[in-house]
């Protein structure tokens, strides 16, 4: 027996899904720190960061349902959607890490996020625009925080400066695939992604250049997130994830 | 993580225009950047502050507790310090 929904996607659904999805998966794999961090303070700062991302992820679904128009609910999307449905970027549902992977994504996927969302902050989509400005400030935080630690990393001992550059060198297949442009039917309402790109390396190569570390060239960058082929970490993401409410339909407490 | 690497800091937040600093904690942090986001992510999750000072534990000279009776004991028979004689207008505000 199948639970899972059928998504009507427009392009815009799809959209909106995407950029949920991607806050969703990313808070997600913060919040698998609780109980873990190295520091208590660090450990709150990772949990504060989860939850903005997973406060964005309902506001998005909810503007995706509004938008699909089928009275499917935030719960739905995120609890009765199977793997291949999720169209989040690959590069949120690799796994947490260590420290460093940690934050070298956090780093690299928020100075993207920020640019992202001042752009969307102009969409013809008015609800979306007044979110997106509020998400770009709290990914501006997101870029302050892991960037400070990127920088203590590669700057710090000769095992965290290993460290890090092994996280960015298996972080950075899945960087390119960030920059994919949306649905050109979008154009008023999604920023054009692809001229990301430009601001982006500037910022990131900043960054990395202060830390001591070289992103190295990719010949192969992966993608496919946004069309449901994802890593086989996804799944075993979602299981723990989507076990409970698929195994108590309805429950509540 | 060892006091020496990340030593104590300890945490000043004003919560309005108009209010000063108040302590409300401490936090570790290996330097003073780091001090002042832990400070940010563990006191402020709530909306409690405009502002945050963090300063080093070991910057702080702290009275000794048993010296109290020759520090504080003597103010305790001069009410006559005690602005209670008087009426504050309400809209003098925080003095």
């Amino acid at each position: 027996m199948s639970v899972a929904i059928a998504v009507a996607e427009t392009p815009l659904v799809r959209f909106l899904l995407g950029r949920a999805d991607d806050a969703l998966i990313l808070g997600h794999r913060l919040s698998e720190w609780t109980g873990h961090a190295p520091i208590l303070e660090e450990e709150l700062a990772l949990a504060n960061m989860g939850l903005d991302l997973i406060g964005q992820a309902r506001a998005l679904y909810a503007m995706a349902a509004e938008a699909e128009g089928a009275a499917h609910d935030e719960d739905d999307y995120a609890y009765l959607r199977d793997e291949g449905q999720f169209r989040n970027l690959l590069i949120v549902e690799r796994p947490r890490g260590d420290f460093a992977d940690t934050m070298l994504r956090q780093a690299l996927y928020a100075i993207y996020a920020e640019m992202f969302w001042q752009a969307t902050s102009r969409s013809t989509h008015r609800e979306l625009a007044g979110f997106a400005a509020k998400a770009a400030k709290e990914m501006a935080y997101h870029v302050r925080h892991a960037g400070a630690w990127v920088m203590r990393l590669g700057g710090g001992t000769v095992e965290s400066h290993a460290r890090a550059q092994a996280a960015l060198e298996r972080l950075a297949p899945y960087l390119d695939e960030m920059f994919d442009g949306e649905d050109p039917s979008l154009a008023a309402i999604a920023p054009d992604v692809p001229a990301l790109r430009k601001d982006w390396d500037s910022a990131a190569r900043t960054l990395l250049g202060e830390a001591g570390l070289t992103l190295p060239d990719v010949p192969y960058p992966q993608r496919g997130g946004r069309v449901g082929r994802h890593g086989e970490t996804l799944g075993h993401l979602l299981a723990m994830f989507q076990h409970l409410h698929r195994s108590h339909p309805g429950a509540t407490w | 993580m060892s006091e020496e690497k990340t030593p104590l800091w300890e945490v000043f937040i004003r919560a309005r225009q108009g209010l000063s600093h108040r302590h409300v904690g401490s936090v570790h942090a290996a330097d003073a950047t780091l001090a002042l986001q832990a400070a940010r992510d563990v006191y402020t999750r709530r909306g409690e502050g405009l502002s945050i000072w963090v300063v080093p534990s070991a910057a702080i000279t702290a009275s000794d507790p048993a010296d109290k009776d020759e520090l504080f004991e003597p103010t305790a028979s001069k009410i006559y310090r005690h602005p209670t004689f008087y009426d504050i207008p309400d809209d003098v505000g925080h003095m």
